[in-house]
C-alpha cells in the first residue's frame, strides 16, 4: 500500500517500526478491536528489521519442550541477566520480561511460527533459546500473515520523519517516503517500535569518532534511529548509554549493511588474531567463542584501522563453521603477510614468538584445554599450538554493529515516560527501542527477541485500551 | 569470480550452463553453511552440514535430496533482491537437472533432457502416430471403427500378444534404463563426505531403504513440520502435498490395474473387457480419478506459485509429463465410458500411443526424479546413522 493512500487518515493504533515487536503489538492491538497501521521504512522485501535476521528466542521453562532441553528456570535466566549487565537493569521489568517470555513464545507458536532444536554450532544455546524454524524471517512472515489476518493496515517505504507531540500526548505521525509527499496520519495511541539507531553513522560518529567510519551494520539499513531522535528531541525520558552498542567481530569482507550471520569467523581461538601493525593484542583462547565474539567486536574497533587479522594454520581446518568468505591462503607466514598488506618480517616474528611459547598439552576444542603459552604477553590461556603446518590463512576482522542500547524509558505497561518524571499519554514503545531498561550493559543472546515480544505485545494491549477511553 | 564468493557471479534470473550451475550452487551452499537457520526444514541442509565443500557429487545428492519444497526461499533473508541472492530451490533444480542428464543410459539420451518438453512431445507424437496408422492399416477396418462389445472386442483393434510384446519390450527397456540411471547416480553422488572418506557402495543397507522410501512415499519433506510446504505462496499449504499423492498413487492404481488384467488373462484366462465392478477397472476408475485431479491440481499449482523460485529451465520438463499422465488418464477414462460404442477403437489406439509414449519417454523426463530421490533418502538414511555434522 503506497502511503499517500493515507494522507488524512486516522487510526486507533499507529505502529512505527515493522520488525518483531511493533508486529506483536499490531496483531496485539487489532485483536483487541483497535484500527491499526504499521508504518514501515523499508519495502517489502526488506520488511521487519533485524528480526529478519534472528535466529532464537531466549526464554524461560519448567520443563523440557519439544525444542528445548532441561528446564530454565526465572531466576536461573535472572541471575545471567545480572551477570551480563552487571546488574545495571530495571529488575521489576527484568523480572515481567522473563516471567511472561514462556508466554510470549507460545503465543509466536500459536500465530504459526515454528521451531526447531538448537542448530548446529549453537549447542550451548540448546536449553536457553527456541530457534525459529527457517530463522527470522519465517517469524516476520508469519506476523505479517497474521497482522493482515487481523485487519492491520500495513504500509511499506512508510518512514515516519516527523511526530506531532502535544506536551506528552501524541496527535499525528508524519511519513516522508522517497519523492512522494509527506503524508499525515493521525491516531489515539502509538507504539514506537523503530529499533535503535545502529545504520546510522552519522550518529554513531558523535560517539566513536572516525572509527564509525569502518563499522559494518549486521542488520538493516533502516534503523537511522529518527523516530528515537524525535522523541528525545520531544522530552522522552531517555535510558541506556548511548556509547554503547552490541559489536561482534565479523569478516572485514561483508557488505556494508544487512550482512546478517553468514558473516561470522569463527576461527579465532583457534589461531592468532594481530592488527594492522602485525601485533597481537588480546587472549585469542581466552573462553569458548560464541561467549567471546562479542568483546571481540570493541577489541579490534580499539585497533588502528579498526581492523584485526585471524591467522590460523592447516590443523584446525573442519572444526568450525566455514566461514563464507574463502581465506586468503599462503604456504609462508611472510608470504601471508604481504597478501594482507602486512609487514613480512614483524609477523614472522609474532608467530615465532607465539609458537616458542606455546606449552605441550592436549589439545581439545570442546574444552578449556591446557594448551597455552607461557612468557608471553598477551597469553594466550587456551587452545594454543604452534602455527606451524601450511598452507596458512587468514580472516580479516571489523566491527559488526548488532544493535544500540540508547532508548527511550519504560513502566511495566510499556508506556514511555518524559523526561519531566511523568508518563506520556497515549505513547507506547516495545522492543530495542526500549532495551536499554533491561540492558544497562552486556547482552544476553536471544533476549533482544523476548524484550520485543513481550512488550509489543503488551504494547499493543495498553495502546488499544487508551485508544477506547 | 571464484566460486566461493558471496555475489553471484552471473545474473540471478538468466538461464545457466553446466559450469555456473555449479558454481552456483557451491557458492549458496557455503552461504547456507555458515547460516543453518533452515536446518530443521528438510534433509538437504543436514547433509550440507556433513560436508565442507561442495563437489559435482555432493551437489548432485543435495539436490535430488531437495522436494523443491521453497521454504527456504521463502524464509530466506539473503533471497534476491539481496545482494547474496540466495535461491536454492531455483539453483538445486538446475543441478538436478544436470544429474538426470548425466545419468542417462545410453548416454546419448541425456541430451533430451536439453529441451525435454519438445523432446518428450515430439516423441509421444511420433509414438501416437505410429499407433493410429498401424491401427488404420492393419486391423479390420470393423473392428477399428464398428460397435463392438464383449471378449475379444480390444484384441481385435490390437493383437493381444502384439501388446504384450511391445509394452513389455518397452517396460522392460524402461526399467533397465531407470535402474542404470540410479546405479550411476549412486556410485556419482557425495564424494566429500566430511566425516568418512569411505565410499559407502552400491549394496545400500535395509533400513535405509525402509527409511527412504518411507520418506519418500509420505513425501514427509513436503509437509514442513505440519502445515505443508510454502507452495505456490508464502503461506504453508498442504496442496501440493496432496495433488502430488494423487498423481503419484493414482499412476500406481493406474498400473496395479494393469498388471491385475496381466494376471487375470494368463493366471485365470480371463480375457479383456473386464466388467466396471472387476479388480482391475474399479483400481483403473479410482487411479484414473487420481491421475485427473492430481495432475490438474499441480497445473493449476504452478500457473499460480511464485515465479522467483521457480526454474524456468523447468517447465518443459514438468508440464510434458504431467500432460502425458492427464492424457493417459483422461484417454483411458473415456475408453471405459465409450468402450460399447463406435469410438471404442480409435480410443484404444489413441490411449495405447499415449501410453507407449509415457513408458518409451519414461527414463528420459520427470519420472527419474522418483529413483534419484530415493536413491538420495537412502543415501541420506546411511549418513545420518554414522555422519557427525559439524
Ligand atoms: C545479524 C543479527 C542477528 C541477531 N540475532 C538475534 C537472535 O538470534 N536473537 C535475538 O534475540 N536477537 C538477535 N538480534 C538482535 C535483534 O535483531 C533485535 O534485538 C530485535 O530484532 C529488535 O526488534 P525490534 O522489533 O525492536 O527492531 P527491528 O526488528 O530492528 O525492527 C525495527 C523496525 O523499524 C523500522 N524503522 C526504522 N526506522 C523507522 C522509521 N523512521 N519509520 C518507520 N519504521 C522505521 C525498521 O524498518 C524495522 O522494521 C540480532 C541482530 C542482528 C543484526
Ligand atoms: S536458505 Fe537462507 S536462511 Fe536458509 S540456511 Fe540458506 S542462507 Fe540461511
Ligand atoms: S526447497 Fe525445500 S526441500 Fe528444497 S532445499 Fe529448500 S527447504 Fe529443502
Amino acid at each position: 500500500m503506497n502511503h499517500n493512500e493515507l494522507n488524512g487518515e486516522s487510526f486507533d493504533v499507529v505502529v512505527a517500526g515493522g520488525g518483531n515487536a511493533a508486529l506483536c503489538a499490531a496483531v496485539t492491538a487489532a485483536r483487541a478491536g483497535a484500527r491499526v497501521a504499521i508504518l514501515e521504512a523499508a519495502p517489502r522485501h526488506m520488511r521487519g528489521g533485524n528480526s529478519r535476521h534472528t535466529r532464537n528466542i531466549r526464554t524461560m521453562h519448567v520443563a523440557p519442550t519439544d525444542v528445548l532441553v532441561e528446564a530454565y528456570a526465572e531466576d536461573e535466566y535472572f541471575d545471567d541477566l545480572m551477570r551480563v549487565t552487571g546488574g545495571v537493569t530495571d529488575e521489576r521489568l527484568a523480572r515481567m520480561v522473563i516471567a511472561q517470555s514462556g508466554a510470549a513464545v507460545r503465543w509466536l507458536g500459536n500465530q504459526g511460527l515454528r521451531f526447531q532444536p538448537a542448530l548446529g554450532g549453537t549447542l550451548s544455546l540448546a536449553r536457553t533459546n527456541a530457534h525459529f524454524l527457517g530463522g527470522g524471517k519465517a517469524l516476520v512472515n508469519v506476523l505479517y500473515r497474521a497482522a493482515e489476518a487481523a485487519g492491520v493496515r500495513v504500509f511499506y517505504d512508510a518512514p515516519v520523519t516527523g511526530l506531532d507531540i502535544d506536551g506528552s500526548r501524541f496527535q499525528a505521525a508524519t511519513v516522508g517516503g522517497s519523492g512522494a509527499a509527506p503524508a499525515r496520519i493521525e491516531g489515539r495511541a502509538l507504539v514506537v517500535a523503530a529499533g535503535g539507531f545502529e545504520a546510522n553513522i552519522d550518529w554513531l560518529r558523535e560517539y566513536w569518532g572516525a572509527a564509525a567510519d569502518n563499522f559494518l551494520i549486521r542488520g538493516t539499513p533502516y534503523n537511522r534511529g529518527e523516530v528515537l531522535r524525535l522523541l528525545l528531541d520531544a522530552d522522552a525520558a531517555r535510558i541506556g548509554d548511548p556509547k554503547q552498542c552490541h559489536a561482534v567481530a565479523i569478516d572485514g569482507r561483508a557488505p556494508k549493511f544487512d550482512g546478517g550471520i553468514v558473516t561470522r569467523v569463527d576461527a579465532v581461538p583457534f589461531g592468532i588474531v594481530v592488527n594492522r601493525n602485525a601485533g597481537r593484542f588480546y587472549d585469542e583462547g581466552e573462553d569458548f567463542w560464541p561467549k567471546r565474539y562479542a568483546i571481540w567486536g570493541r577489541l579490534v574497533a580499539a585497533q588502528p584501522d579498526q581492523i584485526g587479522h585471524v591467522i590460523i594454520d592447516a590443523k584446525p581446518v573442519g572444526r568450525f563453521i566455514p566461514p563464507v568468505f574463502p581465506p586468503v591462503m599462503a604456504d609462508r607466514i611472510g608470504e601471508l603477510a604481504t597478501r594482507l598488506g602486512l609487514d613480512p618480517i614483524v609477523l614472522q616474528e609474532t608467530v615465532s614468538a607465539f609458537n616458542r611459547s606455546c606449552q605441550p598439552g592436549e589439545f581439545d576444542h570442546n574444552v578449556l584445554d591446557d594448551c597455552r603459552t607461557e612468557g608471553l604477553a598477551p597469553a594466550k590461556t587456551h587452545w594454543a599450538r604452534p602455527i606451524d603446518t601450511p598452507p596458512f590463512r587468514a580472516y580479516s576482522l571489523r566491527p559488526g554493529i548488532t544493535f544500540t542500547y540508547l532508548g527511550v524509558k519504560v513502566d511495566a505497561t510499556a508506556r514511555m515516560q518524559m523526561a519531566d518524571g511523568h508518563p506520556s499519554d497515549n505513547i507506547f514503545a516495545a522492543g530495542e527501542i526500549m532495551a536499554g531498561n533491561l540492558l544497562g550493559k552486556g547482552y544476553l543472546a536471544g533476549i533482544g527477541m523476548t524484550i520485543g515480544a513481550v512488550f509489543g505485545r503488551i504494547a499493543g494491549r495498553e495502546a488499544a485500551a487508551r485508544a477506547r477511553n | 569470480m571464484p566460486a566461493t564468493d558471496v555475489t553471484p557471479a552471473t545474473s540471478p534470473s538468466a538461464p545457466h550452463e553446466r559450469a555456473e550451475i555449479l558454481a552456483e550452487a557451491e557458492r549458496q551452499m557455503n552461504i547456507c553453511n555458515a547460516c543453518r537457520y533452515c536446518e530443521g526444514h528438510c534433509a538437504v541442509f543436514p547433509a550440507m552440514e556433513m560436508r565442507l565443500s561442495f563437489g559435482a557429487g555432493d551437489l548432485a545428492y543435495l539436490a535430488n535430496l531437495c522436494h523443491d519444497c521453497r521454504a527456504c526461499y521463502q524464509h530466506c533473508q539473503y533471497a534476491p533482491p539481496h545482494e547474496f541472492a540466495v535461491n536454492l530451490p531455483r539453483v538445486l533444480s538446475e543441478v538436478r537437472s544436470l544429474s538426470y542428464e548425466d545419468t542417462a543410459w545410453p548416454r546419448a539420451f541425456g541430451r533430451l533432457y536439453r529441451a525435454n518438453g519438445l523432446a518428450v512431445g515430439i516423441i509421444t507424437a511420433i509414438v501416437l502416430a505410429t499407433f493410429v496408422t498401424g491401427a488404420v492399416v492393419l486391423a479390420d477396418p470393423a473392428a477399428l471403427w464398428g460397435v463392438n462389445r464383449g471378449v475379444g472386442s480390444f484384441y481385435a483393434v490390437i493383437p493381444h500378444n502384439v501388446m504384450v510384446v511391445l509394452f513389455g519390450a518397452a517396460f522392460g527397456l524402461a526399467m533397465i534404463a531407470l535402474g542404470v540411471a540410479t546405479v550411476r547416480f549412486w556410485r556419482g553422488m557425495g564424494a566429500g563426505v566430511a566425516t568418512s572418506g569411505e565410499n559407502i557402495g552400491t549394496g545400500p543397507c535395509v533400513a535405509a531403504s525402509a527409511r527412504a522410501l518411507h520418506d519418500a512415499a509420505t513425501l514427509r519433506y513436503l509437509d514442513g513440520g505440519g502445515d505443508g510446504c510454502t507452495y505456490p505462496g508464502e503461506a504453508p499449504s498442504m496442496a501440493r502435498r496432496w495433488f502430488h499423492h494423487l498423481t503419484a498413487y493414482g499412476f500406481l492404481l493406474c498400473f496395479a490395474a494393469t498388471c491385475v488384467a496381466t494376471l487375470y488373462h494368463y493366471g485365470l484366462g480371463i480375457e479383456a473387457p473386464y466388467a466396471v465392478t472387476s479388480v482391475p477397472v474399479v483400481l483403473g476408475i479410482l487411479g484414473g480419478i487420481g491421475l485427473i485431479v492430481g495432475p490438474i491440481g499441480l497445473l493449476w499449482l504452478r500457473h499460480v506459485a511464485d515465479p522467483v523460485p521457480a526454474d524456468p529451465g523447468r517447465e518443459g520438463m514438468d508440464a510434458a509429463f504431467i500432460f502425458l499422465l492427464l492424457a493417459t488418464s483422461i484417454t483411458g477414462l473415456a475408453l471405459l465410458a465409450l468402450r460399447e460404442t463406435a469410438a471404442m477403437g480409435l480410443l484404444l489406439t489413441v490411449h495405447l500411443g499415449i501410453v507407449m509414449g509415457l513408458f518409451v519417454t519414461l527414463p528420459y523426463g520427470k519420472f527419474v526424479h522418483g529413483f534419484l530421490r530415493l536413491a538420495a533418502l537412502a543415501r541420506y538414511a546411511i549418513e545420518k546413522k554414522r555422519g557427525q555434522a559439524l
